[in-house]
């Protein structure tokens, strides 16, 4: 039993989901669900659809190279069973947690460059879309008398009758 | 010789059948329209050539029936004899000369109304002629019918014969019915014949083939033959006397010492000796078979002086062949229920058949030719010193052994019997692995976890490296920590600003749903236009809604929309007219402009009924209850008319697709669009 990963959007596929597809030169497709194999089928290209994780690696936005990658290695060549090493490798299992705790404390972090100066950005641009369209919620008149760009609060003038008939209720 | 091959000699048709297929061949592949304003010569050679094509076709086909079926006197004479014993020769021979006559025939009326044709001078005339030589081709072949169903009756039954090369070595096996000469085959070749308990189970002639000394033999079996003259014999009986005759093999004679056939050994010594003359020439063995019923040694003195009789025979043919006169060869017994002996009389069999095989071809001259191919050659000897193959003592030991061993492993397959079979029992596959330790065969590692594949973490240093990455990380966290990253400007927003903008954006996305509602219903609703305001949207109150959520102070704004209102104003007067009341300067804002008008019309028509009189035919009860229905009616259609909705004057398709538009021929014109 392996877990594979998909071919379109790299997620990983467990036994029992998705679909394989063998090509004629025997290069196996596989696939985690149908919504990978149905673009797939459509000749779409996973590095320009921008949910994949191959296009998220190659623009960047997650993180291609890393030491943590290495610890997950598939190897072709069967190698005799021992214990010790087994032993070893799920003692490690912890460690492999702790290796995936590392990994996406290094994916955060790349996260956190990549949006470097974000704010900033939002920031100002706020600023300038309040400047320019306060018309819309505050009358150039008002504007003139109260220069701030925030909403006045309305002083409601309620005739002398309509105070009596509310204090009467 | 010409080659024939029984089993692929082509379906002979039916007379109708023939004659569809050419005719309808004659129809297909010649040219078919002509007209009588062609030239002469044109409409002669369209026709002459129909009447040859056909005449070609059937000398064709009759052609190659007459060539595929064989000639009794060409091919070997067992197989002629076969035939003539299956089929009669002279009737087999009639069919294929009438067949034969046939063709000639045909040829012979082509010639005659081609002939004719070439003087045909009108295209009825030709056509005419043509009709009538197909029509004689045609009933020549319908004559010939009843030959062409027995053919094809021949060729079928023909084709199931069973291929005996008669050239090559052959066993042959006979006795009188019942013996077991069909269980025997069954047990030394892979053929498959029925063998049941009453006789002449055995119909026809049947092949096996079996091997031995890298050879292959065939076995025929026949089917019994019984004690009778010549004459009375029927097909079956002379099928095996016929094969007898003219395979050169070795013959089997079957004995039943038991008797179990129903036939005592007299009877079957008789038949033996009535049809010894068949086996000259030929290796002979008697087999004396269900010795598990009665034992050779068991026999009453008659019979064993009877059977002594026919051994003799065969060492006769022995001595004949060239042989040592031993006895051994010529009487075997064996049981084919219990396979005692079956092999002993096959190896002797084809040993004798073999040895005269051989006999013959060193007899004969084409041997010189390959006599100098055959040379052993064998190595002059030194000296006169011994020299015997040398076996190291080990591998002698070794193959003891192994032997011994053999006999004694124990198969998984034994294993699993024992406990329980194949469903119950499942193998340990794990038992022969080679492993540093053997307990740790039977764990168990587990494959997935957390979403990870446990084999693609293997690794002998892997604790190693995780010391590694662990030390990076702390490193990194440590550089981190040092280099704060200030992201704060000081540039932000207070809640009050907030606030407005959230507004902002809020007015911003009403509009754009706006715009889209409008956008989309633009082509399938008629629009009202503004000033009808179906949805009361342009009220003052409204107005001065929003006018204070701007920030402004909206009463002047309502006030001065109030004033100017057309309900207050009214609609532009009609100065020019008088009023019946004469009050007109004096006219309240209240009142409604409509009253107005009509009054003032009224003056400058003709007088009119008033509206609200009745009239006697109309059926309302008095003016009062006019003037009310009339209200309802206008109330009703009021909103439909505000909202500009498809009132009762405005067009209307009562029916969609009528049927006189959709349906029936045109008198005149093309229906192609409806």
């Amino acid at each position: 039993m392996r877990l594979e990963k998909c071919w379109f959007c790299s997620s990983t596929s467990y036994p029992g989901h998705g679909i394989q597809f063998v090509h004629n030169d025997a290069k196996i497709f596989r696939f985690c669900r149908s919504k990978c194999h149905k673009n797939f089928k459509m000749k779409r290209n996973p590095r320009k659809v921008k949910w994949t994780k191959s296009y998220r690696r190659l623009h960047g936005k997650d993180m291609t190279q890393n030491s943590t990658f290495e610890f997950e290695r598939k190897c072709n060549r069967l190698e005799r069973y021992d214990r010790n090493i087994t032993e070893n490798t799920l003692k490690g299992y912890l460690a492999i947690k702790k290796i995936d705790k590392i990994r996406v404390a290094r994916e955060a972090r790349h996260h956190d460059m990549r949006m470097r100066g974000k704010k900033a950005i939002v920031r100002q641009a706020a600023a300038m879309e309040l400047e320019q369209s306060i018309h819309l919620v505050k009358a150039p008149a008002a504007l003139q008398e109260d220069p701030s760009f925030t909403l006045r609060k309305m002083k409601v003038k309620i005739s002398q009758s309509q105070m009596e008939d509310r204090m009467e209720k | 010789m010409v080659q024939y091959n029984f089993k692929k000699i082509t379906v002979v048709p039916s007379g109708k059948d023939f004659i569809d297929i050419i005719l309808s061949r004659t129809q297909r592949q010649t040219p078919t329209v002509v007209h009588k304003g062609y030239a002469i010569s044109r409409l002669r050679k369209f026709y002459m050539r129909k009447v040859k094509f056909t005449q070609q076709n059937f000398h064709e086909k009759l052609t190659a029936i007459i060539d595929e079926f064989p000639r009794l006197d060409d091919i070997h004479p067992f197989y002629g004899d076969l035939l003539h014993v299956l089929y009669n020769k002279d009737h087999y021979k009639l069919a294929l000369g009438q067949i034969n006559t046939a063709r000639n025939i045909i040829g012979k009326i082509a010639k005659d109304y081609v002939k004719l044709l070439k003087y045909g001078d009108s295209l009825y005339r030709c056509k005419c002629l043509k009709v009538a030589a197909l029509g004689r081709m045609c009933t020549v072949i319908k004559r010939i019918g009843p030959s062409l169903a027995y053919l094809e009756q021949i060729r079928q039954h023909m084709a199931r014969l069973p291929s005996i090369d008669p050239n090559t070595r052959t066993i042959l096996i006979c006795g009188y019915p019942n013996v077991g000469k069909s269980s025997f085959i069954n047990k030394i070749t892979r053929a498959d014949v029925d063998v049941q308990p009453y006789a002449f189970t055995t119909k026809s002639l049947f092949v096996g083939h079996t091997d031995y000394k890298y050879l292959r033999y065939q076995v025929i079996d026949t089917p019994g033959i019984l004690d009778r003259p010549f004459e009375d014999r029927n097909i079956i009986e002379m099928c095996s006397i016929t094969a007898l005759a003219h395979l050169r093999a070795a013959v089997l004679f079957f004995l039943d010492i038991s008797g179990s056939c129903g036939y005592s050994i007299a009877q079957q010594a008789a038949l033996f000796h009535s049809i010894k003359s068949l086996f000259m020439n030929k290796p002979l063995l008697i087999v004396c078979n269900k010795i598990d019923l009665q034992p050779l040694e068991g026999l009453s003195e008659d019979d064993m002086k009877l059977v002594m009789e026919m051994k003799a025979e065969a060492i006769k043919t022995v001595i004949a062949q060239g042989g040592e006169p031993n006895d051994e060869g010529a009487l075997l017994p064996m049981s084919a229920l219990t396979d005692d002996g079956v092999i002993a009389v096959k190896n002797a069999a084809c040993e004798r058949l073999l040895n005269q095989r051989v006999e013959m071809k060193m007899k004969s001259k084409k041997i010189n030719d390959c006599l100098n191919r055959f040379h052993v050659a064998v190595p002059k000897p030194r000296d006169t010193k011994e020299r015997p193959p040398c076996i190291p003592q080990a591998v002698l030991e070794a193959r003891a052994k192994a032997s011994a061993e053999k006999e004694k492993r124990k198969l998984e397959k034994d294993l699993e019997n024992e406990n329980g079979g194949a469903g119950v029992y499942s193998a340990n596959l794990r038992k022969r692995y080679i492993l540093a330790n053997d307990e740790w065969k039977k764990d168990i590692m587990p494959e997935i976890l957390d979403g990870h594949n446990v084999y693609d973490f293997v690794d002998p240093d892997i604790l190693q490296r995780l010391e590694e990455l662990e030390r990076e990380e702390g490193l990194r966290l440590v550089a981190e920590a040092e280099e704060e990253d200030f992201e704060m400007d000081g540039k932000e927003l207070t809640p009050e600003e907030q606030e407005a903008l959230a507004e902002i954006r809020k007015k911003k996305s009403l509009l754009i749903q706006e715009h889209r509602m409008k956008k989309s219903t633009a082509e399938s609703r008629p629009i009202v236009p503004r000033k009808f305001d179906k949805d009361r949207k342009f009220t003052s109150a409204r107005m001065g809604r929003q006018l204070s959520s701007l920030g402004l102070d909206p009463t002047a704004a309502i006030d001065r929309a109030r004033s100017r209102s057309v309900s207050r104003r009214g609609r532009k007067r009609e100065r020019s007219l008088a009023r019946e009341d004469g009050d007109a300067m004096d006219i309240d804002d209240e009142q409604s402009s409509k009253k107005l008008r009509t009054r003032s019309r009224s003056r400058s028509r003709s007088k009119s009924r008033p509206p609200g009189e009745v009239t006697p035919g109309e059926g309302f009860k008095d003016s009062a209850q006019k003037l009310t229905a009339l209200k309802i009616a206008k109330k009703s259609v009021k909103d439909r008319n505000k909202a500009a909705r498809r009132g009762e004057a405005d067009r209307v398709i009562p029916n969609l697709k009528p049927k006189h538009l959709f349906s029936g021929k045109r008198s005149i014109g093309k229906t192609s669009r409806r």
